[in-house]
């Protein structure tokens, strides 16, 4: 691999981008201390500034509690996270808080179902008292035009399909300006021929703004072609197991997909992420 | 507009050509003809049906029910009865929703508040006609209270529920955004709570009518005859004064006529719910 590519290209987004996220000695334990179950296990990992961190590791292995750690959702038992350089959360203050710097899109979709799809997308600025009513809903017009959403705007979440509802609730995201956005396996439901429907259409969203992008999945191939770094995590406790650059250039489509560098990243990895699918399955059977 | 007129009638035509459809009429017609028969065959062969002899036959019924319709004092019964079901009922609604609401935020307030609702909750409403016609100073305001239990506890339980299925991922996606707590209760709680409101009203107004009912024969209504005539009733008093007085058929057409207006009650409800909740109207 020309991993030398990597970092010219890494340093100039970094200057000018924001949202770069770092993981230090992160650990999360559930329940009772000492019999608790540990969650996430000393992890350390960057998430640079404008590029795409995509982690990838069995369900169950504690990867959405990273997730959740940065969000702001769930605390941490020891560790820090940084956002750019302000603390998120750390020594003395095990959980971050919420904001709109950092917007979460989940696996299962949370567009407000009793309100229209422009309601739900122009909900964030007028929360925040950071645009008026009229402005907010201006913005969410043109950003829903952009996406190609207009037709659906006064429809609800419900009328739509979940391939649609989650592009709504990514620019419902992407109207709070955050610098990172979260997303939590936002494709699993999806098949796979919307899926990479919707991979390309996210890379779109993303060389339009330049947000930082913290990715969990556990399709492998989805990483590769998405991420600029995939994070293959191990399975309960979650650590990182291997952190691969991929240095496809961007912007990347689907002809990427059939390219014999894709498939040496896949192959590099592919071993990795199975030997962790089995240890999760083992363990899974074990619970039962 | 036309559309829409154009479409209500395609359907209708479609329901109406429909197996379905026939297969309801039939059975509705089978069912009439054999409480016809079972009520008049002892006239007719001698041979009394077991329990259905007893009933007057429907075309009787129906006849009744004509001349009822045509007296102002059936309508001045139903009109007491639907007025004391509203009472009590929006009573309970101005009182059960934001108490549910509250034990479902509050876990303080829950802890407080389920012991003594659970222990009051499995106590029927007509439970407590006598006490309630001791503690409260009017006849009307003591079936009005037994209606309001009737539906009270059932919008409570309803609100509890709802509010609590709410999904977390709605709070914390309104809290990155930025909410305030009050905005959480008004955007999130109170729209995500409003589809098991309107459950728990739907629901909640026919034992309304159940409990106005009985609340009425028990506590004899009528005894408001005093000052108001053999109209003061309502409905139940109604049926009860039917069967003093013998008349059998009138029974039966009283029991029909709060079987419709119990059904146009929940129908009108449900028509309310569904304009308030429009997100879970089938696109």
């Amino acid at each position: 691999m020309e991993t030398g590519n990597a970092p010219s290209q890494r340093d100039r987004s970094t200057i000018a981008r924001k949202g770069g996220v770092r993981i230090i000695d992160a650990v999360k334990m559930y329940g009772a201390q000492g019999a608790g179950v540990l969650a996430v296990d000393h992890c350390t990992f960057d998430v640079p500034a404008g590029e795409i961190t995509v982690v990838v590791g069995p369900s169950g292995c504690g990867k959405t509690t990273l997730l959740n750690a940065i969000a702001g959702f769930h605390s941490l038992s020891s560790g820090s996270i940084y956002l750019d350089d302000e603390m998120l959360c750390g020594p003395g203050k095990l959980k971050a808080e919420p904001g709109p710097d950092r917007i979460v899109v989940f696996q299962n979709g949370a567009l407000f179902p009793w309100k229209t799809n422009i309601d739900n997308v122009a909900f964030g600025p007028i929360m925040q008292g950071s645009m008026s009513r009229s402005e907010a809903y201006e913005k969410a017009q043109s950003m829903m035009a952009d996406a190609g959403l207009r037709g659906i705007a006064d429809s609800y979440p419900g009328e739509i399909s979940s391939g649609v509802r989650r592009r709504v609730e990514i620019v419902r995201a992407l109207m709070n300006d955050p610098k990172i956005l979260l997303l939590d396996e936002p494709y699993r439901a999806l098949d796979s021929l919307t899926k990479s429907v919707m991979h390309e259409a996210l890379l779109e969203i993303f060389y339009k703004n330049r947000v930082t992008i913290f990715f969990i999945t556990h399709d492998l191939e989805e990483a590769i072609f998405l991420g600029h770094r995939v994070v293959i995590m191990t399975t309960r406790p979650c650590r990182p197991k291997k952190i691969l650059d991929i240095d496809i250039p961007h912007p990347r489509d689907y002809s990427v997909l059939t390219t014999k560098r894709f498939r040496a990243f896949m192959e590099e990895t592919s071993a990795a992420v199975h030997e962790e699918a089995i240890k999760a399955f083992d363990a899974g059977e074990k619970e039962r | 507009m036309m559309n829409q007129v154009e479409a209500i009638f395609l359907k209708a035509t479609s329901f109406i050509t429909g197996e379905e459809f026939w297969r309801g009429v039939v059975a509705i017609i089978v069912f009439f003809i054999f409480w016809e028969v079972g009520s008049r065959s002892e006239a007719w062969s001698g041979f009394a049906f077991p329990w259905i002899s007893q009933v007057p036959p429907p075309t009787a019924v129906l006849l009744e029910m004509f001349k009822l319709i045509q007296e102002p004092s059936f309508w001045h019964s139903a009109y007491l009865s639907t007025l004391r079901v509203f009472e009590g009922f929006i009573a309970a609604m101005i009182v059960g929703i934001p108490l549910g609401l509250a034990m479902a935020v509050s876990r303080v307030f829950y802890g407080i508040t389920f012991p003594v609702f659970e222990v009051l909750r499995p106590i029927p409403p007509l439970a407590w006609v006598p006490a309630s016609i001791i503690f409260w100073p009017t006849q009307e305001l003591s079936i009005a209270f037994v209606t309001f239990l009737g539906a009270f506890f059932t919008i409570v339980i309803n609100v509890i529920g709802g509010a609590r299925a709410i999904d977390v991922r709605y709070f914390q996606a309104a809290r990155s955004m930025g909410s305030s707590t009050w905005d959480i209760f008004r955007r999130i709680i109170l729209p995500g709570t409003l589809p098991s409101i309107v459950v728990g009203a739907t629901v909640g107004v026919g034992i309304t009518w159940a409990v106005v009912v009985a609340a009425e024969m028990i506590s004899g209504g009528g005894s408001a005859g005093s000052m108001g005539g053999a109209a003061g009733g309502g409905l139940g008093f109604f049926i009860w004064n039917s069967y003093v007085g013998g008349s059998y058929t009138q029974i039966v057409a009283g029991m029909i006529s709060i079987g419709i207006a119990g059904y146009i009650s929940s129908a009108a409800i449900r028509k309310l719910g569904d304009l308030l909740t429009p997100w879970l109207a089938e696109g």
